[in-house]
Formats: C-alpha cells, structure tokens, sequence
C-alpha cells in the first residue's frame, strides 16, 4: 500500500510498504477514504518530538470503511468509521473513568520506558506519532491495523459525507474539551492562542458553551478571518499588544479564561520565545511556550488556563510565580476523544457545529508530502488539508 | 561470613520465612527494625548481597479469584512473560519446570517448587535445590480500594550463580531484571484487562515473538 513516512525533520515522502493485518483479536483494519494533516504532526515534521523514527508511517486523524475484523472486534465489514487517534482498551483504571488518553495498556509495554522516564508516567498508545507513544502506524495511508476497535471507532451515518465528521478523530474534541477546560460561563471573557484548526474549534466550542466574549489571537490575517466569522473578536500580535489590548477588552479585569492552542512552537520575537528556539534548535530540548506565558500573564487572578496545544519536554522561564500568586487552574492533556465523539457527532448532525469551514485543501494521499511543506510554510491560505486516498491526482 | 550476607539472614529471619534467605529481603513493611517507613522493601535504597531483587506492583481491574486462578496454572505464564518459553507441571505438588529462552535456538530449565500458597492472595516459588539458578518468586493479591480491581505485586530474587558458565546463565534467565520484571507484570495486567497483550506491530511477522523465533530460525 501507499502510505506517507517520515524520514528526518522537513522530509516526509509517500513509500510503498507492506499492507498492515490483523496481529490481535480486537483489530479490526479500515481502508481509508479521508485523512487530515495536523498541527501536531508539524512537530513531528519540525522534528521537536523525540523517538521518530524513519519509515515511520504519520496520521493519525483518519477514517474509512472496515474491510477486516478480528475475532473479538465487533466492528462489521462495510462500516464507516471515524477513528479517535488515542488508542484506549476500555478495560484499565483510566479508561474506567473516561480518562482515555491516559490508557494504561494501549502503549506496549516496552514502549512505556522511555515516556515513564521523562514524565514519571507511561503515555497512552497514538497513531501515527512517535515511540513515546507506541509507535503505531498511522492513518495517512490506504489501510491502518486499528487496534482495540470494539472500543474507540465510531460508527458514522451515510448521509454525513467524510468531510463533516473527519475531525471527530481528533481536532474537534480536542477543540472542545480545550473550551470545557476553560470553564466558561455566561459572563466570561476568553481569550484563544492560535487560530488553526484547534483554535478554531476551541473557539467556536466557546461560543457553543456560551462565554459572552471570545478573543482570538494570531498573526495570520486569513486565520483570523476565519474566527471572526464565528463570532470571534480578534487580536493580530504583531500590530498590537496583547496583553495591553486584553486588560482594556476585558474591562481591566483580565480575561476570565485562556486557551493555548498554539503548542510547543510558538511564533513570534519576543525575548524569551528566541532564547527557546536557538536552544530547541541545538536540541537542548527546551519547548518554544511564549504564547502560554502570556496567556498566564494574561489571565485574571483565579482564573482558568487551558492547554490542548502541545508540549514535549521542559521549557525555561517558566512564570511560576503568576500562577501560584495569581490563584490560577491549569488542565491540559492529549484529548480523551472517546469521551466525546457520541455527543459531537449530535451537534454536527443537529447544525449546532461547522466542521467543514476551516478545509482550505483536498490532495490525494500521493500529494501528501506537498501538503505537509504547505501546510507549514503558508499556514495563512493553508488552514487545513484533507488527504483522500482514492482520490485522483 | 559477610556482612550482607548476615543482614539477608536477620531479614529472612523476620520476615515470612520461606527458607532461603533472600525471600526475607524482600519482605517490607511489616519489619519496622528494619524498615522505619512504610514503603515496601524492595524501593529502599540498599542492596541485598548476592541477591538481585526485584519487585513492581501494578493494579488491575479484575478481581482477586480471576487473577490468582490464572496464576496458579503456571502454564498460562509464557503468556505475558517474554523470556519462558514454557512452563511444564511435574506432579501434581506444584513442581513445574521452566523453560527459558537462550539465543540460538537453545534453553535452560529451571525446576521450581511451590514454597507457599494462599488461596486467592499469594503463590510463592522456588529454585528445588541443586538447580543452575536459585531463585524466587512470589506474587501477592490484594483488593484493591473501591473499585479499582486487585493490587498484584511481583517478587523475584535470584542469586547470580558462581563462575563464567553460572553467570552465562543468569544472564540468560534475567537479561535485564528489573526491565523484565516490570514489562511482564504489564503484560499481565493487558492480558487480564484487555484480552491480549498490546503490540504496534502492523504484521504478525513484526511481533516481538515472531521476531524472536526469526532471529533464532538463522
Ligand atoms: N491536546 C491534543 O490532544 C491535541 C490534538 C491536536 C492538536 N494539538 C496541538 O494543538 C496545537 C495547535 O494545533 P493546530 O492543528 O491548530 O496547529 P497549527 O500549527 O495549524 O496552528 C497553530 C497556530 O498558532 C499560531 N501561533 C503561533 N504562535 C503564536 C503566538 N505566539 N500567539 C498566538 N498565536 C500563535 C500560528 O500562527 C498558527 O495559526 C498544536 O500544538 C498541536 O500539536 C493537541
Ligand atoms: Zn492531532
Ligand atoms: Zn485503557
């Protein structure tokens, strides 16, 4: 089969490899009919997140048909799913209490070594990622191997094309409990880094949740287009001063709660931001993570920090003085996607969320690596791509 | 006598006594001489003389009865032990002789006796005399609070034998202790939560057992 691999920073390539089969008995395996590339494989591309390896296939935000099935899958040859790219085995401690992304038993176990060691615990299994996180292969290819899939895929209706319910495998949810996080109530004011396609689910999740005023901030003149058609206030970092412009938008207050949906890479010249990136770029390992220390300088005293954008390691300068002084709550994490896909498969088929709006780009899979270098060096027209395997080229 | 040596005696001495000294070691809590916290023996920060010791605790949401039975049929350990090729019963007293995997095709056995046992709580094991490797093990079960499932903690101690074809082997029995402990003690955790042990192998010829049996194939 075609599938996309990596193979150092910046160079991504579509190889044949071998078809992937049943290996357990929940497997199932999906053919793919649609896949996206997202922001966290950009830090896979910029090779910020340790333990890629090359031939390694990426994605893993994914969907498609199921074609095989283990003996324990309950899964049926001929649905359409839509797979969450936490892989989680519905039988653990977490999963009991619906923490899926902290799945004790996806990641196998001497893959859990090397995520124990750097962050006290083992990670969840991922597709599509690093060997932190299991090493899975991933769903920018023509057929996946979907482990535990009597638990994580959801089935979806045929009147729903693919483009509608893609993003329920990752960046919706993840939007979502980035805005459920926030804690927002009616009268709140929140604040959003970031308008790619995370930030802007987190935004319109906010305005679903009904917070009074959202502000979305970027650099990217299309991007924050995009969020102000949903209803969005918006800041351009580089013409005005965020945290200035946040105290008066927010009454001298400071806003109520705040959103990272930048990650570890953010952009910008601020001092500290620079220091980060000569160091991350000889590998010292320190995340880029200006955009959330202006967001905990931003928030106001006891307010609420939320962080779906990723981080992998240590950062510096850390304000760990705002946080305790100021009386802030911080929640991150990758996403639980199981614990939300039923009800976000209900707001897209009742019109309460647009999932289609952000899609600026529709490749066929062989087209992939053009669209990784697009989607990362022209990231204003550039707002989401949609790789389709069968499409033609 | 050496001074490690004595205090593995005055440990075993305390603790449960299952005959060898090393097993004594072992025990934790309940020994405050030796032990002023409440912390279980093996994460205290000292050494256990000729013994190598090694001991995790995992949780798992099954109950009690389910994981011991499926213990107590040592044949069903190859499973979520990577290194044991096999486990074959010898009798009906519990004797069992394990086989454990050896580069080039080769193995070791080790026969082993049932030192104690408490239904549903515990099974210990040992090395009979005269073995190649002298070893324990013991595994305990207890409930674990509300629903949590069952607390299952793992003990192996073994004494690295003498000379160079001894150490060979013991070697061979534990590549890595601690590493192997830990890993299969995972394993069994998969195995009795999710119905299998999880791999991101995309074919069954990238397992690490079918891996294993390649490289042994050449
Ligand atoms: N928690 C999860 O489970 C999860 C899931 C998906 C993605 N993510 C993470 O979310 C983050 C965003 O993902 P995405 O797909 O939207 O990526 P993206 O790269 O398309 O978007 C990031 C946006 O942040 C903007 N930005 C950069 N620096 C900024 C700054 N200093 N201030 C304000 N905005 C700034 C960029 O201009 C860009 O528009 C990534 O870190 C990604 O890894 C997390
Ligand atoms: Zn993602
Ligand atoms: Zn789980």
């Amino acid at each position: 089969m075609k599938a996309l691999t990596w193979h150092g920073k910046h160079d991504v390539r579509v190889d044949t490899v071998d078809d992937p089969e049943i290996v357990n008995s929940r497997d199932a395996i999906i053919k793919v009919t649609s896949t996206a590339i997202c922001g966290s494989d950009l830090h896979l591309y910029d090779g910020v997140i340790p333990m890629v390896q090359s031939g390694d296939i990426l994605g893993h935000e994914f969907m498609g048909e199921v074609v095989e099935t283990g003996a324990n899958s309950t899964l049926k040859k001929g649905q359409r799913v839509v797979v969450p790219f936490t892989i989680s085995c519905g039988g653990c401690f977490h999963c009991n209490i619906k923490q899926y992304s902290c799945c004790e038993n996806s990641n196998p176990a001497e893959k859990q070594d090397a995520s124990a060691t750097l962050y006290g615990h083992p990670m969840a299994g991922l597709f599509g990622y690093s060997h932190l996180t299991g090493g899975y292969s991933g769903g920018q290819a023509e057929y996946v191997r979907v482990p535990y899939s009597d638990f994580g895929p959801i089935v979806v209706p045929d009147h729903l094309d693919d483009e509608k319910v893609l993003f329920l495998s990752d960046i919706l949810p993840t939007g979502w409990m980035g805005a459920e996080n926030a804690e927002i109530n009616p009268d709140d004011t929140v604040a959003v880094w970031g308008c790619g396609p995370v930030g802007l689910f987190a935004i319109q999740s906010a305005i679903v949740m009904g917070a009074s005023k959202v502000i979305a901030i970027d650099h990217y003149p299309h991007r924050l287009e995009l969020a102000k058609k949903l209803g969005a206030d918006t800041i351009n970092f580089r013409e005005t001063d965020v945290r200035e412009a946040l105290m008066e938008m927010s009454g001298g207050i400071g806003v109520d709660a705040v959103i990272d949906a930048v990650g570890m890479e953010a952009h910008g010249f601020a001092y500290d931001n620079m220091m980060d990136m000569v160091k991350q770029t000889v590998g010292i390992g320190a995340d880029r993570a200006s955009a959330l220390k202006q967001a905990i300088l931003a928030v106001r005293p006891g307010g609420r920090v939320s962080i779906p954008g990723v981080y992998g390691g240590m950062t510096d300068k850390w304000p760990l003085g705002a946080m305790m002084e100021k009386g802030l709550q911080l929640r991150g994490g990758q996403t639980h996607v199981q614990r939300y896909t039923k009800d976000l498969l209900d707001k897209i088929e009742d019109g309460t969320l647009d999932t289609t709006f952000l899609i600026s780009h529709r490749l066929p899979l062989t087209q992939a690596a053009d669209g990784y270098k697009n989607f990362h060096d022209n990231q204003n027209e550039w707002t989401k791509v949609v790789l389709k395997p069968g499409m033609e080229a | 006598m050496k001074s490690d040596n004595r205090e593995l005696g005055a440990l075993a001495g305390a603790g449960i006594a299952l005959g060898a000294a090393a097993v004594g070691a072992w025990l934790s809590t309940r020994e405050k001489k030796h032990h002023p916290d409440s912390a279980p023996g093996w994460t205290q920060r000292r050494n256990f003389g000729d013994y190598e010791v090694v001991g995790r605790t995992v949780t798992i949401r099954k109950p009690r009865t389910e994981l011991f039975a499926f213990w107590r049929e040592f044949q069903n350990l190859p499973q979520f032990m990577e290194n044991v090729e096999k486990i074959t019963p010898k009798g009906s007293g519990g004797r069992a002789v394990w086989t454990i995997k050896a580069p080039a095709g080769q193995s070791v056995d080790i026969e082993t006796e049932i030192a104690r046992e408490e239904q549903d709580t515990l099974i210990a094991w040992r090395s009979v005399e005269g073995s190649d490797i002298d070893t324990e093990g013991r595994v305990t079960f207890e409930d674990a609070p509300g629903e949590r499932g069952t607390r299952v903690s793992l003990l192996i101690a073994y004494k690295a034998p003498g000379g160079k074809v001894g150490q060979a082997i013991a070697k061979l029995f534990m590549r890595e202790p601690e590493v192997q402990a830990r890993h299969d003690l995972k394993r069994f955790k998969m195995l009795m939560e999710t119905g299998e042990v999880s791999t991101s192998a995309r074919r069954k010829d990238q397992t690490r057992a079918a891996q294993y049996q390649q490289e042994n194939a050449r």
